[in-house]
């Protein structure tokens, strides 16, 4: 579980990526391809390795407004804060671990949504912010959450999820796992006024999430190589007690085994989610300015053979 | 039956009566005072255990082997039960059992998830972990129940869902995602009973009821207190403490408005008295579909979205 770990590490760790002490902010280096990246550059291209196409985490602010269109994005999330129901206590105090994310990020809770529009259609965003605790979703996710699918609904607007989350928070125990079922209820009430609900699922996408709103968009999308699935690769490599194969549970690998509908660059997604949007609402196709990618896309690596 | 640790004490002194008894009867000594003061003690040991039962006291018991399965109190609660299986599309995973049956007379729909009762029915159930086709296969006794307008009762007892390389390959997550969804849509009664262990999202696929009960030594988590120890302490033993800090039981449960309503166990757990602990489940899930009876197809959906609507614990900014 991803999200727990990360939980415990505290305080953050160094910046891995920094080049020199100097200039620590001017270069990034690539975890996947080592190529040194100007970090401007990597800002301007959603955090999407211009060299080899890794998709880097994006801050949940960036990726909004990569999104929709400019200055249309109204915030309406954060209404709602984080208890300690379970008086929950193992090596730290849950606490003390919401006051560290909730200082990492300056949100309260780990989603961030709203309303705007995208090439003019109305929409509703909701990104999982996987910085804080992880992605995981506790009772204030699962209500945030709630509510934006509650105001896309009042409001008819297409719904967007973004995921990013380790899964439920243990945190809350079973109050976690009710956000899984509270959410689908409130996604019943969405289609029931034909409003589209698409799912991008990004790195990673595990466990309650993966395994509840995750899965049912109209139409799941997954970015390049996200881990996705429901159980964690370390609890399965220990119950199989065999190590997993290469690609396991990635995207690519769901895309081939007919469980996500496309696999979409990042910087894709505005056009891509605009098109799918205005088809399922039979709107005419919209005037939709893609992200200018400054540099020639990676070699595609999926199921669908090697383009080069 | 072998006893948990934590009963042992009580086992010994069951074992020095009858050895009383037995040396009573067969040399004519009267041992009668004796035997009352130990029966008395016997009665003070089981008071004091059984009633300040710890958090990983009752996770023990949900899992004693020889607690009943979800077949055995189908067997003695319903009659006609008929299994029906497969899933339609790739396999029957016998982790989930399913089919019609009659609860005094009424027929329902049954579905639960069923662990072996010993090592050779353990590894065909697969220990009450289902692949994606056993939710799969709830799902379509679910359509099959909403189509005839049947009541659905669903029996939850399993340490989650399986996770396994084949199950995330046909698509785990989304299974357990279509089921939660499924039990969302449906115009039936729906009454889901944690009668053992409720293992995560694996255990809510089928436990979307309009109510949830669940037996007094069940529990119902997010993670499992070997799994969460084993995150937190990086070592599964430390699970008694896991399992204080995760509240799993029956009536932390209930505090949370989790579940509705708490069905007693004899003293010891339900494998004491299978019969009696049938018989108050039986009662609970008679006066619940009496009470489900008087809503319509519409009330029953809505008063089910909102039941769940109202779950989480969070404060107003
Ligand atoms: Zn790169």
């Amino acid at each position: 579980m991803t999200l727990e770990r990360f939980f415990r590490r505290r305080p953050p760790q160094q910046k891995e990526n920094t080049v020199n002490d100097d200039l620590p902010d001017l270069w990034s280096k690539c975890p996947k391809c080592n190529a040194q990246v100007y970090n401007k550059e990597l800002e301007q291209n959603l955090r999407v390795c211009p060299k080899c196409g890794y998709h880097h985490r994006i801050p949940v602010k960036r990726r909004v407004e990569g999104l929709l269109d400019a200055g249309t994005f109204q915030v309406t999330s954060g209404r709602v804060k984080a208890k300690d129901p379970l008086e929950f206590v193992d090596t730290d105090t849950y606490v003390a671990k919401l006051e560290r994310a909730r200082k990492k990020t300056g949100r309260e809770s780990a989603v961030y949504a709203g309303r705007g529009s995208l090439a003019g259609l109305p929409v509703v965003v909701c990104v999982m912010d996987f910085e804080f605790a992880g992605g995981s979703m506790g009772s204030t996710e699962g209500e945030e959450i709630t509510r934006a699918i509650e105001l896309a609904t009042k409001e008819d607007r297409a719904m967007i999820l973004v995921t990013a989350s380790g899964g439920a928070r243990m945190m809350e125990g079973a109050l976690s796992l009710m956000q899984m079922a509270k959410t689908t209820f409130a996604l019943e009430q969405l289609a029931n006024k034909g409003l589209p609900y698409i799912t991008v699922l990004a790195d990673p996408t595990t466990g309650g999430v993966a395994a509840s709103f995750a899965a049912i968009g109209d139409i799941v999308i997954g970015e390049p190589d996200a881990l996705i699935g429901f159980a964690g690769q370390r609890v399965i490599e220990q119950t199989v007690r065999q190590s997993l194969p290469d690609g396991f549970q990635r995207s690519e690998f769901y895309e081939k085994k007919g469980f996500i509908d496309m696999v979409v660059d990042r910087r894709h997604h505005r056009e891509t989610l605009a098109n799918l949007i205005a088809a399922l609402r039979n709107q005419p196709k919209p005037e939709v300015t893609a992200l200018e990618i400054k540099v020639p896309e990676p070699p595609r690596t999926g199921i669908f053979g090697r383009r080069k | 039956m072998p006893a948990l640790e934590f009963e042992k004490p009580i086992v010994d002194l069951e074992t020095r009566i009858d050895e009383l008894k037995t040396y009573g009867s067969s040399s004519n000594v009267d041992m009668s005072e004796e035997l009352a003061l130990l029966e008395k003690r016997l009665e003070r040991l089981r008071s004091e255990t059984y009633e300040k039962l710890t958090r990983w006291q009752r996770v023990q018991l949900a899992r004693a082997p020889g607690r009943p399965t979800a077949m055995d109190i189908i067997g003695r609660i319903f009659t006609d039960f008929q299994e029906l299986h497969g899933d339609r599309a790739y396999g029957e995973d016998a982790a989930i059992v399913g089919g019609l049956a009659r609860l005094e007379g009424q027929a329902v729909v049954l579905i639960g998830q069923q662990k072996g009762r010993d090592t050779k029915e353990n590894i065909a159930r697969n220990f009450g972990m289902a692949h994606p086709e056993g939710f799969r296969k709830a799902m379509r006794l679910m359509d099959m129940a909403d189509k005839f307008g049947l009541p659905l009762i669903t029996l939850v007892d399993t340490p989650g869902a399986y996770p396994g390389i084949a199950a995330e390959e046909r698509g785990q997550a989304w299974l357990i995602a279509q089921s939660i969804q499924k039990m969302t849509r449906l115009r039936i009664p729906v009454i889901s009973v944690i009668i053992g262990e409720g293992g995560s999202g694996g255990a809510l696929a089928v436990a979307v009821g309009n109510r949830v009960l669940i037996l007094e030594n069940a529990v119902y988590s997010v993670i499992s207190p070997e799994s969460c120890a084993a995150i937190v302490w990086r070592d599964a033993k430390e699970a008694a403490k896991a399992a204080e800090a995760l509240r799993l039981t029956a009536r932390d449960l209930e505090q949370f408005g989790i579940v509705d309503e708490v069905i007693p166990e004899p003293k010891g757990g339900a494998h004491n008295d299978p019969v009696g602990s049938s018989e108050e489940l039986k009662k609970a899930l008679l006066h619940n579909l009496e009470q489900l009876r008087m809503l319509d197809k519409d009330a029953l959906l809505d008063s089910r979205a909102e039941r769940f609507r109202r779950l989480g614990v969070f404060e107003e900014i």
